[in-house]
């Protein structure tokens, strides 16, 4: 049976095509004002690429900050949830998934079965998230994709004492004009940003092993830094910003199997 | 599963855990609640169980603030009303 994954996350829309276990078509499209057009383009760039015909689908589940606008969608399913069942997708062995996107990080503890144990979500902070990346690479004056290897020539350590993202931008502009190596300023920003998360990841236990997902997993800074914080290496999955589409597929394909199943039954 | 609603900010940590182990979906929190902070919901085991609000869970300090003065803090309606225990406050 084919299912279909659908993220509406709080930037980008993420759907993702599933085929008896295995992902055969996927698609992000950055959903900006318009995120029904980006929906749309999203669910027919996903099918195109799986070559797969609508009436196939078995059945759809919408997750994600947005995921009550998704009217093809037959049911939802939280966040959290679709960050465990996503991450035991790619891993069996994980049982703490940290998700970190645009606006919202995510800390979850689940069992083998992909149940939620233990959730926190901080969606309120921005220094708690990519956002604040994003714009400390921006008054920085690198490139997003340059910043995390950036950080990596660091070897020295600056605490940020700003608590707030908006504050940290003046406390990375003094760096800069104290002379502070870009690099050095970097590794701090990052650093800053994972010890937020794992304070918030304590709170529900960080249980072995972790893997991160979101988009944020893309920043081999922000991977460094955390597994410093954590004293652990986190599990990256392939296209990290896909896993809670997957995790969505995966419960669609499993709900569509049991109602059907129950159909037949009645 | 434990369910840790609202957030952490430069002032602290801000978090109601509610256990939906120990939730029997009562109702008894919700109606306790002077600010009306709490909803029942349906999570994704479809089990029914307390939940904080989503307009609640960014300003979750200042929406449960009446039930915490400075001084001789009285007991939590909330905490009070569950009997199984299922409700707890970080702050």
């Amino acid at each position: 049976m084919v299912s279909i994954g659908v993220d509406m996350g709080a930037k980008n829309v993420k759907v993702v095509v599933l085929r008896e276990n295995e992902v055969i078509g996927k698609a992000l499209v950055t959903a900006g004002l318009d995120t029904e057009g980006a929906l749309k383009e999203a669910l027919q760039s996903a099918s195109r690429e799986a070559g797969i015909d609508y009436d196939e689908v078995g059945n759809i589940t919408a997750t994600g900050a947005g995921r009550k606008d998704v009217p093809m969608a037959r049911d939802e399913l939280t966040e959290v949830g679709a960050a465990a069942r996503g991450a035991l997708f790619h891993f069996s062995d994980a049982r703490t998934v940290i998700d970190v996107g645009a606006e919202e990080g995510r800390g979850v503890r689940f069992n083998a079965e992909g149940r939620v144990i233990d959730f926190v979500i901080n969606e309120k902070c921005a220094a708690g998230a990519g956002a604040f990346t994003e714009a400390m690479a921006r008054a920085l004056e690198v490139p997003l994709e340059e910043f995390g290897p950036l950080s990596l020539k660091s070897d020295r350590e600056i605490p940020m004492n700003a608590q707030c993202a908006v504050f940290a931008e003046s406390e990375v502009v003094s760096l800069v004009h104290a002379k502070t190596p870009k690099k050095d300023i970097a590794r701090a920003v990052h650093d800053a940003i994972a010890s937020r998360i794992t304070s918030m990841v304590r709170r529900v236990g960080v249980e072995e092993r972790v893997a991160l997902v979101g988009g944020l997993a893309y920043n081999v800074g922000f991977i460094d830094s955390l597994n410093r914080d954590l004293e652990t290496e986190v599990l990256i999955p392939p296209d990290p910003e896909y896993t809670a589409a997957i995790g969505a597929a995966v419960v669609a394909a499993e709900r569509g199997a049991k109602a059907s199943e129950g159909g037949e039954n009645s | 599963m434990k369910a840790n609603y609202g957030y952490h900010d430069g002032s602290g940590d801000f978090f109601i855990t509610i256990d939906s182990n120990l939730c029997t979906g009562c109702v008894e929190c919700i109606s306790s609640c002077p600010a009306d902070v709490l909803e029942m919901i349906t999570d994704d085991y479809d089990d029914v169980v307390a939940a904080v609000k989503d307009e609640h869970r960014k300003k979750i300090k200042y929406s449960c603030a009446e039930c915490k003065p400075v001084d001789e803090q009285p007991p939590l309606p909330c905490v009070a009303a569950c009997e199984p225990g299922a409700i707890t406050h970080s702050w």
